[in-house]
Order: structure tokens, then C-alpha cells, then sequence
């Protein structure tokens, strides 16, 4: 029942996430933002960026608590942060 | 025998090996199972099928396990009830009710953990986990008891304690997890990423989706192998409504169907949580993650991981999607069980509902032939409907009797 994560070195992590980004945010930089101002490594695997709304996956590689740190930060602007596995939650 | 080739991407289409995985390392895409239908082809047939138990495992060769020890609590075979009542009422002579309600722990969901918990033990995995709200968390703990598997149960903490009794009688450990909706969704995925379990919609949901097929397979069969004209289906990650299509089409394309499908497949969502309606209905095929507020709890499902492929398969077919409102989900639940005493969760009351739209609105005619999709029990919802209970109230006398029951007739009931 131990925990299994592959990409940790030390206190390194790989998450993978899904950002939508309404239509007030897509014109901002907001990824760029989030490699430069957290310690954090971003990675844009696929996106559909247009007018009105966007998404992109992403990796982000960093300590946990700086990835939390980052990911609550761009929550914080209105961007929806989820798996990029869809909600896992289910009825 | 297993037919399974590997693991596809739905994105880039990259393949891997048959292992516990949900997402390509390249471009993040969900992974899908492929198989050698040419394999299937040469052994399949009618008869092998209909020899088979009558349970969902006599499709076996058209799922993605190896052996014949099937984790089984005997899911599947559920009715196909001819309506009598509803479809008159509706204006439907051709209507047929897919009873999924009466599997073995009251959903539909016990199909799909039926696979993943089998091909859990196939790995080698001790654990069967899932995040659920309901049905899900009882058909893992009920499948893990079944299986001797430890079961692992993720639940908001402020869900109420008698939603997840259903699931902790099996004796599961359930983790209650403080925090938003957001913030529980996120942990679980995480925990599902790197937990050596076998999480059933996350590092298992490439398997665990293939049980939906045999809801396709299924009415098939019971239909005298033909696939409907219209087929009404409830949604929430939109995993079942796309499954249940490829069903039909792959016995089409190994020849066990006496005509082409031609199902226009209608998807159904309530108003407080239509993604995959809304994404639809936009036109543009983006999927809009939303908050859900709706009382079909089964069906909340925000960002759901299989919405764009359900646009997909409402455009190949030509059906249509529908936004039940709030308000008529329960009036489905009781419509439903009113004309065909099937008591349906809230679930069944959104495809009852749409149903009943898609009748008056032309575009199902009277004579096409129509499944509706009921895939869980409304003994788990009853609080949806506590206002059907209006006893009469008597002394225990026959006049009393004989009045309460004048004054009944009288009042029109």
C-alpha cells in the first residue's frame, strides 16, 4: 500500500493538470508568470487556445509545496485547475 | 482468451503495452483499450454468446481480460422491459425500458467495476479504490468483499453518513477528505497517480469503461440482435453514453447484427450540471467545466473526462442532447414508476424527463423503436421524492376508514 511516484526525486514532483481559462483570462500570461515567479518548471503538452475560453495540459515539475503554492495561485485568477483525468469523482 | 492488443491514445494515437495506466506520457490524451477484432471475428458468434451465463461475462471475448475468473457478483442480463404504460402516455408504441437498476448493487456500475476489479487481481493489485458520492463507492466495496481485496473509498466529509452506507457495510476503509469538491477531486487524482491500488476510474478507467459496452450488447441481444432506433441515456463524464454506442457498433462490424446500427444516440444531463449539452449545443466542442448544482447527484460530473468524445458520438449518430430541467428530474422518477412500477434514483428521472421531451418535440415518432437507459435504483435517492408520502390518517374504525376513502375519491385522488 506504499505510495508509488516515479518522478520524485527528493522532494521533486510531476504533476499533471488541465487549466481553463475564461474569457477575461486568456489574453493574460498567466503560464509564463507561473514558471517565472514560482520555482517551477512548466510543460504544455496540448492546447486549444481561442476568443473566448482556453484550455491547456500541462506538467509542472517542482517541490509540492511550491507546485500547491503555484497551482492555489493561478486558481486565485479564476482559472479552473483540474486533473487532467476529468473529475474522479463520481456518483 | 483475451483479444486485447495494448492501449491507445485517443489523441495522438501512440500505443503502450496492457498495463494500469490512463494517460499517454506524450501528450496527456486518455488511453483506450485496442483489440484484434480480426481474432474476435473468427470465434464469435450467436451461439457462443447466448451459451454463455446470463450475466454481462458472456460478452468475455469482447472484454479486456485475460482469464475466466471473472471478480463477478453476477452484474448484467438486467431486463429490457416492453413499456406499456409510459409509452402510451408518451405517445411511443415501440418504447422498451433497460432496467439496469436491479444489478446487484443497484447501478449500472457494477458493470464497469466488474472488469476493473478483475483485471485489477490480473495485475496483481491488493487494493480497490474509487472517489465516489454513491453508486460507484458500493459497487468497489462490493466487488473488493467478492474479490478478498482491501477497498479503499474516497468521500467528500460533508456528504451525509447515509449516502455511503451502501458501500461501508461491504467494510471498506473510507477516507473522508475536508475541503471543496475541487480540492477532493484533486487528491484523489493524485492519490490515484501514485498509489500502488488499483483506482478504478483513474489508473484502471481504460478497463473499467469497457464494462459499459455490454449495456450495448445487452439490448442488442434482447432486441433480437438489432440495435434500436433511438437509444435516451443518461451522462455525467459521458464514459457510458460513448460505450454503450460501441457496443452496437462493434457487434455490427463482426456481423452479429441482423441490420446496420442506426441509433441515434440522445444524450440526457439536468440543467445544474450539462457540460457535455452545453458543449454540444455551442457548436464550437469544447467542453466548459462547471460547478455542478443539481439535484441528479449521480450525474455531477463537472469536467467530465469523456465529454468530447461523447460530442463526437451524438454527431455520428445524429442524436441530440438534452438539459433536463431541475424541476422535472423528479417528476421523471415518478412518472416512471407511476406507469411501469419501476423506482428509479434521480438518474432515471433526467432520462425520463428527456425522454418525455424528445416524444413531444417530434423527434422520436410514434412507431421507431426506443430504449431508455435506467441505470440506477431510486432506493437510493429517496429523499428526492419524500413528498409521495401522504398517508390517509384514520382511527381504527371502518367509519373511519369509509370516510378517509369517500373523502379521497371526492377530492379526485
Amino acid at each position: 500500500m506504499g505510495r508509488r511516484r516515479a518522478e520524485t526525486r527528493g522532494p521533486m514532483a510531476k504533476l499533471r493538470y488541465r487549466f481553463t481559462f475564461p474569457t477575461d483570462l486568456v489574453t493574460q500570461p498567466i503560464t509564463y508568470r507561473l514558471g517565472k515567479d514560482f520555482d517551477l518548471v512548466t510543460n504544455i503538452r496540448r492546447a486549444d487556445v481561442r476568443e473566448n475560453m482556453g484550455w491547456l495540459v500541462l506538467e509542472i515539475e517542482g517541490t509540492d509545496q511550491e507546485i500547491e503554492r503555484g497551482v492555489s495561485w493561478v486558481s486565485s485568477l479564476g482559472v479552473r485547475v483540474d486533473p487532467v483525468s476529468g473529475d474522479v469523482i463520481e456518483g | 482468451m483475451a483479444f486485447v492488443t495494448g492501449l491507445r491514445c485517443r489523441e495522438c494515437g501512440r500505443t503502450y503495452p496492457t498495463e494500469p495506466l490512463n494517460v499517454c506520457d506524450f501528450c496527456f490524451g486518455p488511453l483506450e483499450v485496442a483489440y484484434d477484432y480480426d481474432a474476435i471475428a473468427r470465434i464469435i458468434s450467436r451461439d457462443r454468446i447466448t451459451s454463455g451465463p446470463l450475466s454481462m461475462w458472456r460478452y468475455q471475448d469482447l472484454l479486456p481480460v485475460d482469464g475466466t475468473d471473472a471478480v463477478d457478483i453476477n452484474a448484467g442480463f438486467t431486463p429490457l422491459v416492453k413499456s406499456k404504460n409510459l409509452g402510451k402516455l408518451l405517445g411511443l408504441d415501440n418504447l422498451y425500458i433497460k432496467n439496469d437498476s436491479v444489478n446487484p448493487s443497484y447501478s449500472f456500475k457494477d458493470r464497469v467495476v466488474s472488469v476493473a476489479a478483475t483485471k485489477a487481481l490480473e495485475f496483481g493489485f491488493e487494493t480497490l479504490a474509487c472517489a465516489s458520492t454513491g453508486n460507484l463507492a458500493c459497487s468497489v466495496a462490493a466487488h473488493a468483499a467478492r474479490a478478498g481485496m482491501k477497498a479503499v473509498v474516497f468521500i467528500p466529509a460533508d456528504l451525509e453518513a447515509g449516502k455511503v452506507i451502501g458501500a461501508a457495510i461491504y467494510a471498506p476503509t473510507v477516507v473522508a477528505i475536508k475541503g471543496s469538491y475541487d480540492e477532493v477531486n484533486r487528491l484523489c487524482s493524485e492519490v490515484g497517480d501514485n498509489w500502488n491500488w488499483a483506482f478504478v476510474n483513474i489508473n484502471m478507467r481504460a478497463f473499467y469503461a469497457e464494462g459499459s459496452k455490454t449495456l450495448g450488447y445487452e439490448v442488442a441481444e434482447q432486441l433480437n440482435w438489432r440495435a434500436p432506433q433511438h437509444a435516451v441515456v443518461p451522462s455525467a463524464s459521458g464514459s457510458m453514453y460513448t460505450k454503450i454506442y460501441k457496443g452496437y457498433k462493434e457487434l455490427e462490424s463482426l456481423g452479429l447484427l441482423d441490420a446496420p446500427v442506426t441509433t441515434k444516440m440522445h444524450l440526457t444531463q439536468a440543467a445544474g450540471c450539462a457540460p457535455i449539452v452545453d458543449g454540444f449545443e455551442s457548436e464550437d466542442d469544447i467542453i466548459k467545466p462547471v460547478k455542478p448544482n443539481t439535484v441528479a447527484k449521480s450525474l455531477a460530473i463537472g469536467n467530465p473526462a469523456d465529454g468530447i468524445y461523447a460530442i463526437r458520438t451524438l454527431r455520428e449518430s445524429g442524436g441530440s442532447a438534452y438539459a433536463v430541467p431541475e424541476e422535472s428530474v423528479t417528476e421523471g422518477i415518478k412518472l416512471l414508476a407511476e406507469t411501469e412500477g419501476i423506482f428509479t434514483e434521480t438518474a432515471g428521472g433526467v432520462v425520463i424527463s428527456g425522454l418525455r421531451y424528445l416524444a413531444s418535440s417530434g423527434a422520436i415518432k410514434r412507431d421507431e423503436l426506443t430504449v431508455a437507459y435506467i441505470t440506477g435504483n431510486g432506493l437510493k435517492t429517496q429523499e428526492a421524492v419524500e413528498d409521495v408520502v401522504h398517508p390517509l390518517l384514520i382511527d381504527p374504525s371502518i367509519s373511519s376508514f369509509e370516510q378517509a376513502l369517500n373523502g379521497q375519491k371526492a377530492g379526485g385522488n
